[in-house]
């Protein structure tokens, strides 16, 4: 059987693509930032997931607002990154996993989430740059991947508590998928930042710290904002925190905290990395027994 | 108080995202390195190809962001135009809040003492 060994939320500011590139790591302004991956590397190559679930939101490269689905699951062999528009790709191919993609699409539709399925994808820096800074080495990295977009750009969005509960509808569906294979889930993007208007540059680290806190132990208090009240306290693209909301969601078991970082700035965004260790109940019972 | 009353902040709805729709069009053409060039070598066709209303067209050519946004272009879109004239994310928050880079910088920083 399938089972989650944790979930990580990331950001994936397009700036670090550049960084990466560029090889900034021990640059005085990204190394606080580069410097708090090192332990959830350590816990990856440990906990040796098979597969990454990545809950993430699309920027205009594989959906345009001609057509805009609220949630998207890939079920493709493989995704490609793709210029867009700065010039800067990840030019190696993600694998994909359309036997596990099938079945969250079969058990997502069949518990009333009714999803775009995508057996042609492009993923663009909210994939490929969570993936880059856990798996550095410039090559695919070692596992395979069910990219989840959810909507962020176009209003109405789906609520929190939505997205919660599509996080626990995939991670219900992994742990009934009937192949072994150890889950990590993501979500990108965040924490709290504005790229637009005149109130472009805010950021709160109260906030932050506190979803941070609530993400660990307390989801269901993230669950009870609106989406207004998560642009107002978070900016307008603080709101990609659906994505956090909707992998914490998806972890069903005991869950514990690895690692956090949180660093203020990078680009225009609060940055945060959290690690979360997802014990399953059933593999505790069966361990104790 | 509407709900959409955030200082300083617009919710980027139906209501622009249908009025944007044309600029934020072009811009995801931006995705494209021959559109990118096509568009340097010829600003004005480029933007008549797309059919940007007068006032997308005055925004695009100041230059000027919260008339992009007034216009109905979404930020995420935006940034593709604004790479193509060698801006980023800080260029685009000074300009709009009318900071320098550097006091724009500064106060980004600041959000984290």
């Amino acid at each position: 059987m399938a089972h989650i060994v944790g979930g990580i939320g990331s950001t994936h500011v397009p700036a670090i693509g550049g960084a990466i590139a560029k090889g900034l790591q021990q640059d005085p302004y990204w190394k606080p930032f580069f410097d708090g991956f090192h332990n959830a590397r350590q816990w990856l190559a440990q906990a040796k997931p098979d597969v990454a679930v990545v809950f993430y939101n699309d920027h205009g490269l594989n959906f345009f607002l001609d057509k805009m689905p609220t949630f998207a699951v890939g079920a493709a062999k493989q995704y490609r990154h793709e210029d867009e528009g700065w010039g800067i790709g990840f030019k190696h191919p993600y694998t994909g996993d359309p036997e596990l993609s099938w079945h969250l699409i079969e058990n997502l539709v069949g518990n009333d989430f009714d999803v775009t399925t995508c057996q042609e994808m492009l993923v663009d820096h909210a994939f490929t740059i969570p993936l880059a800074l856990l798996w550095p080495e410039d090559k695919s990295p070692p596992v395979r991947t069910v990219p989840i977009m959810i909507n962020t750009v176009q209003h109405p969005l789906p609520s929190p508590a939505r997205c919660f509960k599509l996080g626990q509808a995939v991670g219900r569906a992994i742990e009934s998928y009937k192949p072994d294979a150890k889950v990590l889930v993501l979500g990108t993007g965040g924490l709290s930042h504005q790229l637009d208007g005149k109130r472009a540059g805010f950021i709160n680290k109260e906030f932050d710290l506190q979803c941070l806190n609530d993400l660990v132990n307390a989801p269901d208090a993230l669950t009870k904002y609106s989406v207004i009240d998560i642009v107002e306290k978070a900016g307008t693209q603080g709101i990609e925190i659906l994505n956090w909301i909707a992998m914490r969601g998806a972890l069903t078991g005991d869950v514990s905290k690895i690692h956090s970082n949180y660093h203020i700035p990078i680009s225009n965004t609060a940055s945060a990395l959290l690690v979360l260790n997802n014990q399953p109940r059933e593999i505790a019972y069966r361990k104790a027994s | 108080m509407e709900p959409h009353a955030i200082p300083g902040t617009s919710i980027f709805d139906g209501a622009l995202a249908q009025k944007g729709y044309a600029l934020n069009r072009m811009c995801f053409s931006f995705n494209s390195a021959e559109n990118r060039k096509a568009f340097l070598a010829n600003e004005e066709g480029y933007c008549a190809k797309y059919n940007l209303t007068r006032e997308q067209r005055d925004a695009v050519k100041r230059r000027n962001v919260l008339d992009m946004l007034a216009a109905g272009g979404n930020v995420y879109y935006l940034a593709k135009l604004a790479g193509i004239f060698g801006l980023n994310v800080q260029d685009l928050g000074a300009q709009q809040t009318g900071m320098t880079v550097e006091a724009f910088k500064e106060h980004l920083r600041e959000a984290g003492r």
